[in-house]
């Protein structure tokens, strides 16, 4: 059932690439409140495309809240007003008839911007590198059922694997810190029996890497938190500066 | 004519695989390093054998489109991965996983490579668990299972309605792992655009460097795809906005056959289509079917609001006519009920959607387990269609959801272009005409962790170590070749959109080659299909510079190969006179209206090879079996 379109000023932020300066352009459009916002965008693309113009770099993929591709900065809140969902997920009936909508893409000195609303957000993946996992290799591993995990153990860890790694929690930091997307892996992995052997020399070389990319300090503001779109708990970046802390007493493996 | 050598090994099935391990060659620990391997595609499969190549210390160079490793579209999978465990003592074992996927593959799949899948996957579990995959548990500690589809047993592991997320960053996690060991190079942002083949053996592709625009050289001793669907042809599917054909199809044109390209997957449970603009579906997991009952009015064009429906004017028409597995009927048998339903007159307030119904389970359960089982996917509903499901039942309609055809490979997951792999949804081995239900992280992640790392040591043993440089006479011929059709594509600057002739083309996909297709309409395709193509190299209009970052060239140059693609999927749809799985023609049904296998003439693979764009010539690669008796499919 299509219902009756609303029509919108849309202000996109349009910079052609990383070194050239960048500013808003105005859209006006008509869209149906049951389209999501990045079908929206599409469809500007249609558009611009018809006429020989170049469409607006924004980047997607699985439009489920998932994969963490998306991320627009919509009128100054990461992944828009609504919380717990990605952009992808918001759709136009939150939107009213007449409204302006600024859209920019995530801005964080650890992720610059490639063109328009895309920006490099690699340096997550450079964490990751650094510890992110538990060495174990293919084939010798014991049965899935020979260590049992407490269920709301098993159910605190996937709390925090479910991060999507958008880096909302970056944009949405006055700081640009990553503390709490490194926090979640850190927790996911220090909350199972699996992950302990490692814990230490995890935690250190992850938050290594996190300060060499020149992501903030964490300063308890709590809003990587409210935007972040699976809703992970500062809880994790508490647990993870305990985390830290017993590092630094019990471990050697790395020097900082 | 290919000839194509499956390869399966002599002896029982059980022994098969343990003693094709046993007899493969093995490359010397030492001279491992002296091998490289390109895998391309970071999903299930391209990770875990990524990581799993790193481990044995092959020098891997694992290649995305994505920004990063871990978006690839296996992240999507909502609902669980299958394995024979048997925890649950509800008599499952490896035997009967082969069997229900045999079985639910409607008997097109290869049977030895099938039991190989059953075997490994317990091993598959194990090892995710211990990369810390946080699967949901019992009380007591111990992993906890839920069913499937086609299945009457219960041996779906899960985490949450995120299963797939969970598996890939568990395989991302590995490979993270081997590229900061420096066994594993990973190349983000680039496109795969061709295959090079040396001498009639693979030895590189050519990529697209989706930054800068570069055209890039990688040369290795052997080349894995793991490059996923293409139900993307249909224009609106299931499928990732970004998931291509463009690897697996340009390797076809290089020589790789295409086996059972028209079969493809309608998922029961997605969201109905909402208008015009829509560019994506929805998948509501299979696992609702769990607790879900699936319903249409008695009614025809019925407007009344569900709720209001009293309980004898409801058809549960998957209970009515598949008392056994009701609900939990496999997908193609489930996707074409609906469809009835529909063509009935009785879908949900005249529209194209059924109704999915939790109101039962919620009474009997109570809400808050509804919740704990499903609450992402019922909020997940609830953001995109503004309804609440646990108050009015959700509507549903069946989407193109995954492709079970792809390139053709033997028991050792070879292409018939020797040295190329093809590995995960990418290639066409495992589930016949129909997967069930949690099969595509399994049959993923069996390829990449448990079968590629033996069958590519075998393969690379018999290979020299010296390497083809990417400087080679071929790879230029190959990098010309794709820059020319870059620029060929820029310059046509016509008056249509790529995404207008994408949208076209997926309603000929749709409505002529998916959920029900027949002679008249497959004919029908073929002629419009080839028009379309000749209207997208005279009027399409790409715009933006080679050089740069192009969203819409990377757009236009996968609707080129969707417009090759497609016209193969409505030949062999129309070349295979019979209906089985997925692949339903009209003309082939029982009184009933269930699909009429042909086995007397039709139990093959068909394997295209191509000859030129819209040419193929078909190969047969006969289907025997030895264990499973063939027999009318029955969830009756």
């Amino acid at each position: 059932m299509e219902h009756k379109k609303i029509n919108l000023t849309l202000k996109i932020w349009r910079q052609h690439g990383p070194k050239t300066p960048g500013s808003f352009v105005a859209y006006k459009v008509a869209v149906s409140p049951d389209s999501s916002f990045l079908e929206m965008l599409d469809d500007i693309n249609n558009d611009l495309e018809s006429k020989s113009l170049e469409p607006i770099a924004f980047e997607s993929d699985c439009r489920e809240g998932i994969c963490g591709t998306c991320g627009l900065v919509i009128n100054g809140q990461p992944h828009g007003p609504i919380p717990r969902i990605a952009t992808c997920q918001l759709h136009m009936r939150n939107f009213k008839e007449g409204d302006t909508i600024y859209i920019e893409p995530f801005r964080a000195k650890a992720f610059p911007i490639i063109k328009d609303l895309m920006t490099d957000r690699s340096a997550m993946d450079r964490i990751m590198e650094a510890g992110g996992f538990i060495s174990v290799n293919t084939g010798s591993v014991p049965d899935g059922n020979a260590i049992p995990i407490a269920k709301e153990i098993a159910s605190e860890s996937m709390d925090a694997a479910q991060c999507i790694g958008c880096g909302a929690c970056v944009a949405a930091c006055k700081n640009a810190s990553a503390m709490l997307f490194v926090s979640a892996k850190v927790s996911q992995f220090a909350l199972l029996p699996q992950g302990m052997p490692e814990r230490y020399q995890r935690v250190e070389t992850m938050v290594k890497v996190m300060d060499e990319y020149g992501f903030g300090s964490c300063s308890n503001t709590y809003a990587c938190e409210a935007e972040c779109p699976k809703g992970i708990s500062v809880k994790n970046i508490a647990r993870m500066n305990r985390e830290y802390f017993m590092a630094k007493i019990k471990s050697t493996n790395v020097k900082v | 004519m290919i000839k194509l050598d499956a390869k399966v090994p002599a002896g029982k099935l059980e022994e098969k695989w343990t003693s094709h391990k046993f007899n493969m060659k093995l490359v010397n620990p030492a001279n491992k390093r002296k091998y490289d391997v390109i895998v391309v595609g970071t999903g299930l499969a391209g990770a875990s054998a990524a990581a799993s190549l790193g481990e044995l210390g092959y020098n891997v160079k694992a290649f995305t489109f994505h920004d990063s490793a871990r978006r690839a579209h296996s992240i999507s999978a909502q609902g669980g991965i299958n394995a024979a465990k048997n925890y649950q003592n509800d008599g499952d074992s490896v035997y009967r996983l082969f069997f229900d996927t045999v079985k639910g593959g409607d008997f097109r799949s290869r049977e030895s490579n099938v039991y190989r899948l059953a075997e490994v996957s317990n091993g598959i579990i194990d090892q995710c668990v211990a990369q810390g995959v946080p699967f949901a548990r019992e009380y007591g500690g111990l992993l906890d299972n839920r069913s499937f589809g086609g299945a009457l047993v219960s041996r779906t592991f899960y985490a949450r309605g995120q299963t797939g997320q969970q598996l890939l960053l568990g395989a991302y996690t590995a490979m993270n792992r081997q590229i900061n060991l420096g066994k594993v190079k990973l190349y983000t942002r680039r496109e795969m655009l061709d295959v090079v083949v040396v001498d009639g053996v693979a030895k590189g592709i050519v990529v697209r460097n989706m930054i800068t625009g570069e055209i890039e050289k990688y040369s290795a001793h052997a080349v894995i795809l793991a490059t996923g669907g293409y139900a993307n042809a249909y224009f609106l599917s299931t499928s990732a906005m970004n998931c291509n054909a463009t690897a697996i199809w340009r390797a076809h044109k290089r020589g790789a056959a295409f086996a059972n390209p028209c079969f493809t997957q309608i998922h029961p449970t997605c969201l109905p289509v909402h208008g015009e603009n829509q560019s994506k579906l929805t998948l509501m997991s299979e696992s609702l079917r769990n607790d879900g009952r699936i319903w249409v009015s008695k009614i025809k064009k019925d407007m009344r609001k569900p709720n209001d429906i009293p309980e004898e004017e409801r058809d549960y028409y998957l209970e009515r006519k598949y008392p056994t597995y009701g609900n939990l009927s496999p997908r193609d048998i489930s996707s074409r009920a609906a469809k009835e339903a529909i063509d009935d007159g009785r879908g949900a307030q005249g529209q194209d959607a059924v109704y999915l119904d939790f109101q039962d389970a919620i009474n009997r359960l109570g809400q808050h387990v509804i919740e704990e089982r499903y609450g992402n996917l019922f909020e997940i509903y609830e953001t995109i269609t503004g309804d609440n499901p646990y108050k009015s039942p959700m509507k549903i309609y069946p989407a193109p959801h995954y492709t079970m055809g792809g390139l053709w490979v033997d028991y050792n997951l070879m292409s018939t272009i020797p040295g190329l792999f093809v590995a995960g949804e990418a290639n066409f081995s495992d589930h016949g005409a129909n997967r069930l239900g949690a099969s595509a992280l399994m049959q993923g992640l069996a390829d990449g962790y448990f079968v590629i790392p033996y069958t590519i040591g075998n393969y690379l043993a018999g290979d020299k170590p010296t390497l083809v440089k990417a400087d080679h006479a071929e790879f230029n011929k190959v990098q010309k070749e794709v820059e020319d059709m870059t620029t060929k594509l820029l310059s046509i600057k016509g008056k249509r959109t790529v995404d207008d002739i994408h949208k076209q083309l997926g309603r000929i996909m749709w409505n002529k080659v998916g959920m029900g297709r027949n002679e008249k309409g497959l004919k029908e395709a073929i002629v419009e299909i080839k028009a379309l193509r000749e209207e997208f190299w005279k009027d399409v209009n790409v715009v933006g510079d080679s050089k740069d970052v192009n969203q819409c060239l990377e757009r236009g140059a996968r609707i080129a190969d969707y417009l090759e693609l497609g016209e193969l999927m409505a030949l062999d749809a129309l070349t295979r006179n019979e209906s089985c799985g997925g692949h339903f023609r009209e003309e082939y049904q029982t009184p009933e209206g269930e699909a009429l296998r042909n086995d007397e003439d039709y139990t093959f693979v068909s394997a295209w090879e191509f000859k030129d764009v819209g040419k193929w010539e078909l190969n047969k690669e006969p289907l025997e079996f030895t264990s499973v008796k063939l027999a009318t499919r029955s969830y009756k």
